[in-house]
């Protein structure tokens, strides 16, 4: 059986791979795949510790279960930003869209 | 039949108003014209059945009762509330009549005055307006109401004396007349308020019972114990408060100076509102306080008294310096109003009630002057309107020799002239003679400087008479042509109709003693009074007008005047100082322009300018330069966000992980 440091390991891993993703890359959609990552890191640690605290129950799990739908859902959203970003701006990198800036 | 029609009283002229001054300039000249005199001709209707009907009534315990067909609260406000209704009683019918028939004339006056000019429409919904607001002053069921009336009134005298407002002495009389008067309606309302504070009332329920006589229930509403628990001066300061707003209404010296200039607006109107009703409004509610003066503040009286006096003095000495017409007849006002105000004040509490009739002649003088110098003063200023018409100047040097040539004004003229000068058998006799006889009884020195100053009224008035119709004609306005179209003579002989028909009545009434002349319908204690005239003071009084009018006969009838020259020669400063009002306008000018505005106006601006509006710069600029320096944090970079909310959340983890 796989030790459950393992999988902290592997989340942990997955987050800061993630954040590091998302604050170094520029393009939107690497950002995107970036932030799904530190959602997968989520759902590996609930999975995880469901099962090391709690084996009985599958609150985890199913928590696991919601946020894989949120992140599909917000997936979708965030390409469609994306494709318009991308319309308006001629270009899909997050330094081109600097409109907010004060 | 109950009184419920009177409501259409305040209601006709208001209509009329909204329609004038919504519609009005879609019409012609004279379908506005129309409205409103047919509106004010249905408010004279009634106002005259009112009266009938009121005066028609049997009196119970000896007075008319007082009846309040409306009341309505209109705004309570925990023990005090602001009602608003009608109320009649003697002296509100009474004003009814006065009001309704000098501004009936008016309006059918002005069809031939105002003809053709710019803004016909727009001057009758101001005078509906007027009317409106008077007549809703004299109904008044309390203070307040009259308040709210009062300064109607005042609106609407501002608007019709600034009406020709492209000239701009109209524009500052106007504004003079609204901001003296204004300033001492603020003592009114502190008055009102300490009056309301003090005795949880504002209403007039007390006026009709102690004017009923007996004095046993001086109050149905209001708390009077209370005040006069907290202190016996709050009830006197109060009213005094209040009398300071009434003579800034009135014009009474130090804060007549504004009426002079109110003739700057049309004359109709000077003679509807500055002449016959708006200048009475102070009298008119010193007379509505009445019973809280006399009981409480008797006192007090004499400030009124003293103040009535120089005023009358004053202005009778400015107005026979005047070289223009409707000055002269505006001082004269403010001398006649000052004579209304001196006989309310000279009335005393009496022996055995606290008001008995004998004691309380002044206030029924002063009320019965207040009728007549409303009917001839109105027909002074519309014939000065008549002939300022024709020679289209108000000097005095510009005519001269008019009366063959304004024949139905001359008459009118020295028809009114004659009253206000008080010759027997002239509604003014009887009037200023009770008036005479009360401030005799009051003290001999007020009376004997009383009839001085009417023998001074008769001679100003002779003085502008004669500088009319006789005296040097002007070359300049000889072939000019003159006349008098029926819409303005038919006011004026209706006017003096009035005044010679009152005037006879009252005259042998008074010789006589007849009942049914003033003193029946209004008296202080409400009783039938009947006034016998004291025969030494009619006497003197009468003689005193007669050698005054001889004076000015002898001085300014002829076509030169060597005794006016030489007079004026002799004394060159005190012509000029009564030429310019005894400086009243430059004294105020200095006051307010010199010491208030520079001493305290100044310094307030400075600490406005520069603390106040210092302080909230300071913010807005403190609020500009945070934005400024954390501009730089809003880059539009999102990854920059992004780091930025990363290392925070780690920073807080940490800490929170270190607590």
């Amino acid at each position: 059986m796989v030790p459950v440091e393992c999988y902290f390991v592997l989340s942990t891993l997955l987050f800061f791979i993630g954040v590091y993703g998302f604050v170094t890359r520029r393009n939107l959609l690497a950002m995107l795949i970036s932030v799904e990552l530190v959602l997968n890191a989520v759902d590996v640690n609930f999975a995880a510790i469901n099962r090391l605290l709690y084996p009985n129950d599958m609150e985890g799990m199913f928590m696991t279960l919601f946020v894989i739908g949120v992140a599909a859902a917000e997936s979708a959203v965030a390409i469609a930003i994306i494709i318009n970003v991308y319309r308006n701006f001629k270009s899909d990198t997050a330094d081109s869209i600097t409109n907010m800036k004060g | 039949m109950g009184f419920e029609y009177s409501i259409f009283i305040l209601l006709l002229p208001l209509l009329s108003f909204i329609v004038l001054g919504l519609a009005g300039m879609k019409m012609s000249h004279k379908a506005a014209g129309l409205i409103g005199t047919c509106s004010l001709g249905l408010v004279t209707i009634l106002s005259y059945m009112t009266a009938f009907q009121y005066f028609g009534a049997d009196r119970v315990n000896d007075v008319y009762q007082t009846i309040v067909p409306y009341n309505f609260t209109w705004l309570p406000l925990g023990n005090l509330h602001f009602d608003m209704g009608i109320l009649l009683d003697p002296i509100s019918v009474m004003m009814l009549i006065v009001i309704s028939t000098v501004s009936f004339m008016v309006h059918i006056y002005s069809f031939g005055y105002m003809h053709g000019e710019k803004g016909f429409q727009r001057y009758y919904a101001f005078l509906s307006l007027f009317t409106m607001s008077m007549l809703g002053l004299v109904l008044a069921t309390n203070i307040f109401q009259m308040y709210m009336f009062w300064e109607l009134v005042g609106v609407s005298s501002y608007l019709l004396i600034g009406f020709y407002y492209p000239l701009k002495p109209a524009i500052a009389a106007s504004k003079k007349a609204f901001i003296v008067t204004r300033f001492a309606d603020m003592f009114f309302l502190v008055g009102i308020l300490t009056f309301g504070y003090f005795t949880d009332s504002f209403s007039f329920s007390f006026a009709g019972d102690i004017v009923m006589g007996q004095g046993t229930t001086p109050f149905i509403e209001g708390n009077m114990t209370k005040a006069v628990a907290a202190g016996a001066f709050i009830i006197p300061t109060a009213l005094t408060l209040m009398f300071i707003g009434g003579a800034g209404k009135s014009a009474m010296f130090p804060l007549h100076i504004w009426l002079p200039d109110a003739m700057e607006g049309p004359t109709p109107v000077s003679a509807l509102i500055h002449a016959a009703t708006m200048v009475v409004a102070g009298v008119f509610q010193i007379a509505r306080m009445f019973p809280l003066w006399i009981q409480y503040a008797p006192e007090a009286m004499s400030i009124v008294v003293w103040v009535g006096v120089f005023t009358a003095f004053y202005a009778a000495a400015v107005a026979c310096a005047q070289s223009d017409i409707k000055r002269v007849l505006a001082f004269s006002t403010i001398s006649q109003i000052a004579f209304m105000m001196v006989a309310l004040g000279v009335s005393l509490p009496g022996h055995e009630a606290i008001l008995d009739n004998h004691a309380q002649l002044g206030y029924m003088a002063g009320m019965f002057h207040l009728f007549t110098h409303a009917m001839f003063k109105a027909c002074l200023f519309l014939g000065a309107g008549c002939i300022i018409h024709a020679v289209h100047s108000n000097e005095m040097a510009k005519m001269g020799q008019l009366r063959n040539r304004l024949p139905i004004t001359h008459w009118t003229f020295l028809i009114s002239c004659l009253a206000i000068a008080g010759i027997p058998f002239f509604s003014g006799f009887s009037s200023k003679d009770e008036i005479i006889t009360a401030c005799m009884e009051y003290s001999p020195v007020v009376g004997w400087i009383m009839t001085g100053i009417a023998a001074m009224t008769a001679f100003y008035m002779f003085r502008l008479y004669y500088g009319i119709f006789w005296g040097t004609p002007c070359k300049e306005n000889e072939h000019h042509e003159m006349h008098e179209p029926v819409v303005m003579w038919l006011p004026l002989v209706i006017l003096s109709v009035i005044t010679v028909g009152v005037g006879v009545y009252t005259t042998l009434a008074g010789f006589l003693g007849w009942g049914g002349s003033f003193g029946s319908f209004v008296s202080a204690a409400g009783t039938d009074y009947t006034i016998h005239f004291d025969t030494q003071v009619a006497a003197t009084s009468t003689i005193i007008a007669i050698l005054s009018i001889c004076l000015a006969t002898y001085i300014y009838k002829g076509e030169s005047q060597p005794i006016a020259d030489c007079l004026y020669k002799t004394f060159p400063k005190l012509h000029r100082a009564a030429y310019k009002r005894f400086y009243q306008d430059e004294i105020w000018q200095y006051v307010t322009h010199r010491i208030i505005f520079r001493c305290i106006s100044t310094p307030i601006a400075w600490f406005d300018r520069h603390v106040v509006d210092g302080t909230f710069n300071f913010m807005a600029w403190g609020a500009n330069e945070g934005g400024e320096s954390l501009r730089a944090w809003q880059s539009g970079d999102v990854r920059q966000y992004a780091v930025w909310f990363i290392t925070g959340s780690v920073a807080l983890t940490l800490i929170l992980l270190c607590i």
